[in-house]
């Protein structure tokens, strides 16, 4: 069975759709290049990961 | 047997929007101002980004400035309809259903400032809140159904852009982002009394108390002179701080000089004097408002590249 001509609605949901996929991919995409600057660059990125470091215990009165 | 079959012949649903119809929700034309003006606030800062972080900013100014468009459109698609301007806007032509409008408003303007914050600070994504909720509450919202002077306090929302643009660098506020931030102010009024001249019955079948609607059209005129004289120190000012030179100064002095003529001619005229030449003056000021904008901006640019080659500055 061949297939019918597309309907113009399906076209329009078509162009609709691409240019969501490519909005989101342009998006992600920027998300990354900030991160990789940001990265780079060694803006302040220290979270919590389980571990005692220096910076996480308080000082006592008097230390320097 | 696919669902394609149930297709064939059948008239497009009067909600299938296209992604154009999405992207029109977004006023691309006032976008294409906004990202001109806050990328020039972000280039003449004294402090440079990183070029992804500049684009980040200007993109995500752009899209909250686009977001406040939506909902503009959301909550005047009633008054849209009626006025001839923008009676074919996706909402009031029926491609997008209000609803879907303050879908898209609401979902880019959180978007739009969050990534602002995480692409640059936080002072400039509190502003481009800020400019988003006054241009939607307090301008579509509020002021514009209730007070003549609804053009001069929402002329704030445009005026914002220059000033997020240079926060995105900086972090702070300084006199050159204000005094960019005063020339589009300023500016505003003069530019859109002067389409309510020639556009008369818009906003009268509309019902929005345009100055034209609610004191008259003498009073617009007298309003258009004010406002433009009042645009000169603002202008004068910008181009003798940092960020201008004597080039900024002189096409300052230039495009203030034309711009006063312009107002001046128009305060001088009467509706029958107008009729007469179908607005042609009144329509040239308008179009010549446009280009004082844009020149003013492109300004402090050139003034930029000068100074960047030990030209230009003060």
């Amino acid at each position: 069975m061949a297939f019918r001509p597309e309907h113009e609605l399906h076209k329009r949901r078509f162009g609709r759709n691409l240019g969501l996929g490519l909005t989101l991919a342009a998006f992600v995409a920027l998300v990354f290049a900030l991160t990789v600057v940001k990265v780079q660059r060694g803006d302040p990125m220290e979270a919590y990961d389980h571990v005692v470091r220096p910076g996480s215990v308080p000082k006592e009165e008097g230390s320097p | 047997m696919s669902d394609i079959g149930a297709y064939q012949g059948a008239t497009p649903a009067p909600h299938e929007a296209g992604f154009g119809d999405y992207v029109q929700l977004l006023k691309p034309r006032v976008m294409s101002l906004v990202v001109f003006t806050a990328l020039v606030g972000l280039l003449v800062a004294p402090v440079a980004l990183h070029p992804v972080e500049a684009f980040a900013a200007i993109l995500f100014i752009a899209l909250g400035a686009g977001a406040s468009g939506a909902l503009n459109m959301w909550w005047d698609a009633d008054i849209d309809r009626v006025m001839k301007r923008t009676a074919r806007r996706p909402v009031p032509a029926g491609k997008v259903e209000a609803s879907e409008a303050l879908a898209v408003g609401l979902a880019l303007s959180g978007i739009s400032v969050v990534m602002l914050w995480l692409a640059t600070n936080w002072v400039a994504a509190a502003l481009l809140a800020f400019t988003i909720f006054f241009y939607a509450v307090v301008y579509s919202m509020w002021l514009k159904r209730s007070t003549p002077q609804n053009i001069v306090i929402g002329g704030a929302a445009g005026a914002f852009p220059p000033m997020i643009g240079w926060v995105a660098a900086t972090g702070s506020v300084s006199v050159e982002a204000f005094l960019m931030f005063a020339l589009i102010f300023m500016w505003t009024p003069p530019h859109f009394w002067a389409l309510a001249l020639f556009m008369k019955e818009d906003y009268h079948t509309a019902g929005v108390p345009m100055l034209t609607v609610t004191h008259g059209r003498k009073a617009t005129r007298a309003h258009i002179l004010v406002y433009t004289l009042l645009l000169v120190p603002v202008a004068l000012g910008a181009a003798v701080t940092s960020i201008g030179g004597p080039l900024t100064l002189a096409v300052a002095v230039a495009l203030n000089l034309w711009f006063v003529v312009g107002a001046f001619r128009i305060w001088r005229r009467d509706e029958v004097m107008a009729e007469a030449d179908k607005y042609a003056v009144e329509k040239a000021f308008f179009r010549f408002s446009l280009l004082y904008l844009f020149l003013h901006f492109a300004a402090f640019l050139v003034e930029l590249a000068l100074k960047v080659a030990g030209l230009g500055g003060w």
